[in-house]
């Protein structure tokens, strides 16, 4: 059976009726997407079905995961932040810059630590073999950004606005313009693989890996914002986007910080 | 609501998570991402296995990350992992001195990863364990695991995680022992014999 937007809009709409329901008898806001959630199918082979087994990091801290990986100057060249300067030519399409700052669950700056980006081309085209959509390539454009965030926890890269792209979870299903985004806090539990969009996209209320964030607030800060002071005259147009790390952090390391 | 205010906490609230897709391939494995353990390091050990779904599948896609500590139970502060080259942008591989403790695999076409990395140290109360953080198209939010090696039963069985596990349950967070410093460690995303997963809260 041939597997329609209707079809997908019909479980997306179900989806959030039963987190509704949810809030509404006392559930908690859920600020992540669940696992098992179907109108995304890739998901449904690839969820666990036993719930996750707690463990509470304040009675340990001793626990692996309460460090975080370091990374510094020797992981980075000078301009994984451009992505508009890593070939010969300019890249096709609308030059952005994308800034904001990264932070943990009490508002406090992360410092130093790596966010990573990669994306398509302004065509939506990944410079990736598997890649079946037949939009062009952009020789001049590979995709792929680092970077450290600052002291003030910012972090700022020059890239091309991507393109929206169709992908085959359902007839006509086309994912809106987004920059994927990986992130390290100071702890390990704080790690986050996310995806940010652009402002007003019509393509949002289509897209089952975006209503996957079932809680519309939330799923309101994974959309930057234009911000004018962030364009660059004769250059580039800016978005803000500030990231907020979620799992408990070490706070016996975090006095002054 | 992209710039958060932290004047108050409550406002300070989680940016979600999303799958990290099928196209990461080209951005985020890096070069030396499974060599951990420093060269010839006396405590190297060889740590595989396959990533599977609900229907016994290998995941061709799925990306691994390790992180743990030195043989002396210490977490690594050194940076590194993915040095690079500043003149061709290209990476150079660790410097195999050195011990950051991350590693990052993505499975092969097989389903198959693998890392050499060194023997981890006990912590605290804790049988000793590297951290796993599995990623994959279509795992809307990344999940942890542990990695124990097997051979101390007196500190698998005071562990204050696996004391808690039914047995069964408990066995899929222990790689099995194949001889020559090598362990298999099958992560199961689903179904029968699945992998115990980890939610840190506080």
């Amino acid at each position: 059976m041939t597997l329609t937007q209707q079809d997908i809009d019909a479980e997306i709409a179900a989806e959030r009726a039963a987190y509704e329901k949810r809030l509404a008898d006392g559930g908690p806001v859920e600020h992540h997407p669940r696992r098992d959630y179907a109108p995304y199918r890739s998901s449904v082979l690839r969820h666990p079905k036993q719930p996750p087994v707690a463990i509470d990091v304040s009675k340990d801290p001793e626990l692996v995961e309460l460090s975080s990986p370091a990374f510094g100057e020797r992981d980075i060249t000078e301009t994984d932040n451009d992505l508009t300067r890593q070939h010969t030519g300019e890249p096709v399409g609308e030059r952005i810059t994308v800034s904001g700052r990264l932070l943990d669950r009490g508002g406090r700056p992360v410092r130093g630590q790596l966010v990573e980006i990669w994306q398509a081309n302004s065509a939506g085209r990944y410079a990736h073999r598997r890649e079946q959509h037949d939009a062009p390539l952009d020789p001049n454009f590979t995709g792929v950004g680092r970077t450290l965030t600052d002291d003030d926890g910012f972090y700022r890269f020059t890239t091309i606005r991507p393109g929206p792209y169709p992908w085959r979870n359902h007839v006509n299903a086309w994912r809106p313009a987004h920059i994927h985004f990986s992130l390290f806090g100071t702890a390990f539990t704080q790690r986050l693989v996310t995806q940010m969009y652009f402002p007003n996209d019509p393509l949002f209320p289509y897209d089952p890996i975006l209503q996957s964030v079932t809680d519309d607030a939330a799923r309101q800060r994974l959309v930057a914002t234009y911000d004018h002071s962030l364009s660059v005259p004769e250059f580039s147009l800016g978005y803000h986007w500030d990231i907020v790390l979620d799992g408990p952090g070490a706070t016996w390391i975090e006095e002054g910080r | 609501m992209t710039k958060i205010d932290t004047s108050g906490p409550e406002n300070v609230l989680p940016t979600p998570s999303h799958t990290v897709g099928p196209f990461y391939g080209y951005a985020l494995p890096f070069r030396g991402g499974n060599d951990i353990a420093p060269r010839d390091h006396p405590d190297t050990v060889t740590v595989h296995g396959y990533v599977l779904d609900g229907a016994g599948a290998p995941l061709p896609d799925a990306l691994v990350e390790l992180w743990g500590p030195g043989p002396d139970g210490r977490m690594p502060t050194t940076d590194g992992s993915m040095r690079r080259d500043p003149a061709s942008g290209d990476f150079l591989g660790r410097n195999g001195v050195e011990f950051t403790g991350f590693g990052r695999i993505q499975t092969d076409a097989n389903g198959h990863w693998y890392a050499h990395t060194l023997r981890p140290g006990a912590r605290g109360g804790n049988a000793p364990y590297i951290s796993v953080c599995v990623f994959a198209r279509g795992l809307l939010t990344h999940l942890f695991t542990r990695i124990h090696l097997p051979g101390d039963d007196a500190a698998l069985a005071a562990d204050p995680l696996l004391s808690r596990l039914a047995p069964e349950r408990r066995d899929t967070l222990i790689a099995a022992d194949e001889g020559n410093g090598t362990y298999r460690f099958d992560i199961r995303l689903q179904g029968e014999n699945e992998t115990v997963f980890l939610e840190f809260h506080r």
